[in-house]
């Protein structure tokens, strides 16, 4: 964690928190010790009878999901083999016929696995804040004052913990829907959980394999991974800064002041957001087949002699993207510089006009260095943006031109090679490699723009 | 000779006005060619999904009649509930989830605050399907993922992680006078009823972009509905449905109808998409006043 964070909370922290783990157990006495094995008791002994046994009841629950058989012991004591039973074929005396015994299924010990882990980690959590609680319940009523009871507790939650009403569900669902998987994903990266060598059912922990088959440049997935990382690279760099440029230019266009109905000319132009990418790619796609009407139009026209090879060609497809993200990307690069236009001061403009310069020596040295300075960091996140763009790509493309032999097309990023490696290879174990290295990427490039922004730093100033 | 420099620089004025113009309006053309031709397209009477003419030979109501009245290979008005039914309850859920976020990351003190920023901002980074198969395991495991479980599943999909897509909202509740809340907490009102009372009534405008916005999700999201509902086609949102059109077993009859989806599905949303920018720029304008 942040450096700053750990100097600005730590002090307050402490100055806020008189019953803190440390000091219960230090302070605490045999009640506040036994509430460590038997949890709620501390609370129970205080008067707070309901708070007490809710607590007890987390426990029981918590142990007996545990330690039923196909519990959470169980789903933990597979997870260094991921299981090695296959599905048998059993003849059954009693009825004359097979039967099947379902073996293990690796995927299920994994998933099954990660998430008995994750509900140890919370119950640590709720140990810490029963422990706590009971110890500070102990603590009011050595003090002779009221302890709460669970009236207010219950109040208590829609007015100073009303925060734990409120985050209770965004966080749960996160945590499930989020952050469970992303553990679940990234503990795939170590297995050979693939179609290849047919380990869809058992499969093992390989350790850093498939990492090493993907960063060494002389194996076949390396070479793929390769190429695919520098196009998306070059992909990222130029759908960012073309987008950029060509976006201010629009708009310092549209700006002119003598120009009449500029809200006509930015609302055809936002058109492209409006419409659901989903329709306005697929009808990119159609329209630049082969057989299209834009091919066909050029043919009858008599310009070309010969279909052009839109999205047949690598070289003509990769072209093709960028400028049809040009298309899409445009308007949202108007609608964020329109407002920061202008507020360039407007003597600069004047000074350069004195000074002779005409509007492209204008536009390069004062409105470019200005727009840069202030949109860094938007474009750094445009950047990352486009890492992701999975919609431009997967839609107008489809990854293809795709060559015999490879896994990804010439056109596929990271991320849309990661989509069909994962839906349609069902090479999970190579999946995931490339998420977490991609994450890793983006999460570098994020932090360090992101902390160096002002927004972070305003916001630290803001409380 | 004053006179004539003037005249010189309206000249220039006007000319620079004329290409201005011409240039604005060629890119007004590029940016709505896909579209006219779409809408053509949809009206057009035929089979098949290449013609040799930009414009229809033959126009027809027929494309839109088939999508209402043809069942037995696609059933359009069924994915339009479908995808109306899920777009309902996630922009419920995710409306709630990201109040409730902003509000506490933007009000109120906890320990928690900054870790949990940090862990948002994080989360925002990963790729969203990297986890989507995963996802789908786990709904499998919790078997969602058959029958009429599938929109439930897509429901959890698009509204579980709206925890982490509060920084608009946080931002705009930002700017609302925290003299407010005081003054609110002198008189004796619990946070709660802050909450209730005072922050969401004054964020309005933000509440009205949040829902329309959390409500176009299902609609233009085309990944987690394809790998959570696969083939069931009884469950295909209208992304998926449109995509399997184009799909080569249906392209040929379907082609015209896919444009006729198409349109009926882009005018609700393109319509929804400039409210929201209206209620955004509402919001963003009214916050600085307070």
């Amino acid at each position: 964690m942040p450096n700053t964070l750990t100097k600005t909370a730590a002090p307050r922290l402490k100055a806020a928190d008189p019953y803190s783990l440390t000091s219960a157990l230090k302070n605490g006495g045999p009640l506040v010790w036994a509430s460590c094995l038997i949890m709620g008791l501390g609370n129970i002994a205080a008067g707070q009878f309901v708070m007490g046994l809710l607590f007890l009841a987390i426990e029981i629950g918590v142990i007996a999901f545990l330690a039923i058989p196909n519990g959470g012991f169980y789903w933990i004591s597979m997870l260094p083999s991921l299981g090695w039973r296959e599905q048998e074929k059993v003849f059954n005396e009693e009825t004359f016929v097979y039967e099947y015994v379902p073996g293990d299924q690796s995927q299920l010990i994994l998933l099954y696995g990660v998430a008995s882990l994750c509900v140890i980690a919370l119950f640590v959590v709720m140990w810490r804040a029963s422990v706590r609680s009971g110890y500070k319940a102990l603590a009011t009523r050595k003090a002779g004052k009221r302890v709460p009871n669970i009236v207010d507790s219950v109040k208590s939650l829609f007015d100073e913990n009303v925060h734990k009403l409120l985050m209770f569900l965004p966080t749960a669902c996160l945590a499930v829907f989020t952050i469970l998987p992303l553990f679940y994903m990234m503990s795939m990266a170590f297995t050979n959980y693939s179609k290849e060598g047919d380990h869809l059912v058992l499969f093992d922990w390989v350790g850093l394999k498939n990492f090493l088959a993907i960063f060494d440049s002389s194996s076949v997935i390396g070479k793929q991974f390769g190429s695919v990382l520098l196009w998306t690279l070059i992909w990222a760099f130029f759908a960012t800064f073309l987008n950029f440029i060509f976006g201010t230019i629009v708009a310092i266009i549209i700006n002119r002041p003598t120009i009449k109905c500029k809200g006509l000319f930015r609302g055809c132009l936002s058109m492209t957001i409006a419409v659901p990418q989903f329709v306005s790619l697929m009808v990119i796609r159609s329209m630049m087949q082969p057989e299209g009407i834009i091919n066909r139009m050029l043919l009858n026209a008599g310009w070309i002699s010969e279909r052009l090879p839109f999205l047949t060609d690598a070289t003509w497809a990769r072209v093709l993207v960028i400028i049809v993200n040009l298309w899409v990307g445009i308007p949202y690069t108007i609608m964020s510089v329109t407002g920061i236009l202008q507020n360039i001061p407007a003597e600069q403009y004047e000074a350069a006009r004195i000074d002779g310069a005409n509007p492209v020596q204008q536009f390069i040295n004062i409105t470019m260095p200005y727009m840069i300075f202030v949109m860094t960091p938007t474009l750094i996140t445009t950047f990352t943006g486009n890492i992701n763009n999975f919609n431009v790509i997967y839609l107008l493309t489809r990854g293809e031109p795709m060559y015999v032999g490879n896994s990804a097309g010439e056109t596929d990023l990271l991320v849309t090679w990661l989509y069909k490696l994962s839906v349609d290879q069902q090479k999970y174990n190579l999946a995931a490699v490339i998420g977490i290295f991609t994450f890793v990427v983006l999460s570098v490039v994020s932090l360090i723009t992101y902390r160096s922004s002002g927004s972070y730093k305003d916001e630290e100033g803001f409380k | 000779m004053a006179k004539k420099i003037h005249g010189g620089m309206k000249a220039k004025r006007i000319t620079g006005d004329v290409i201005t113009y011409i240039f604005l309006i060629a890119i007004s053309i590029i940016w709505l060619i896909p579209f006219v031709w779409l809408v053509a397209q949809s009206f057009r009477d035929g089979k098949g999904q290449f013609i040799s003419t930009f414009f229809p030979t033959a126009y027809t109501f027929n494309n839109y009649k088939a999508l209402f009245t043809e069942f037995d290979v696609m059933n359009f008005p069924r994915m339009f509930l479908n995808t109306f039914g899920i777009a309902c309850c996630t922009c419920v859920i995710s409306t709630f989830f990201v109040l409730s976020v902003s509000y506490c990351t933007s009000r109120l003190k906890w320990k928690m605050r900054k870790p949990y920023m940090n862990m948002a901002m994080i989360l925002n980074l990963f790729p969203g399907f990297m986890t989507m198969v995963a996802v789908y395991f786990i709904l499998k495991a919790l078997g969602m993922t058959e029958g009429n479980k599938i929109p439930l599943a897509l429901i959890i999909c698009f509204s579980s992680g709206a925890g982490t897509q509060f920084y608009v909202m946080k931002g705009f509740m930002d700017t609302i006078p925290k003299a407010l809340d005081e003054a609110a907490a002198i008189d004796g009102c619990t946070r709660w009823q802050i909450f209730t009372r005072i922050t969401l009534p004054l964020s309005k405008p933000m509440i009205v972009y949040q829902i329309i916005t959390s409500f176009m999700a299902p609609w233009v999201d085309f990944i987690f509905a394809k790998v959570i509902v696969r083939t069931n086609s009884q469950y295909f949102t209208v992304s998926i449905g449109l995509w399997n059109m184009l799909e080569k077993e249906y392209v040929d009859t379907w082609f015209v109808r896919f444009c006729a989806g198409a349109v009926l599905v882009s005018i609700p949303i393109a319509i929804l998409f400039m409210i929201t920018q209206r209620f955004y720029q509402e919001a963003m304008s009214g916050s600085v006043k307070g």
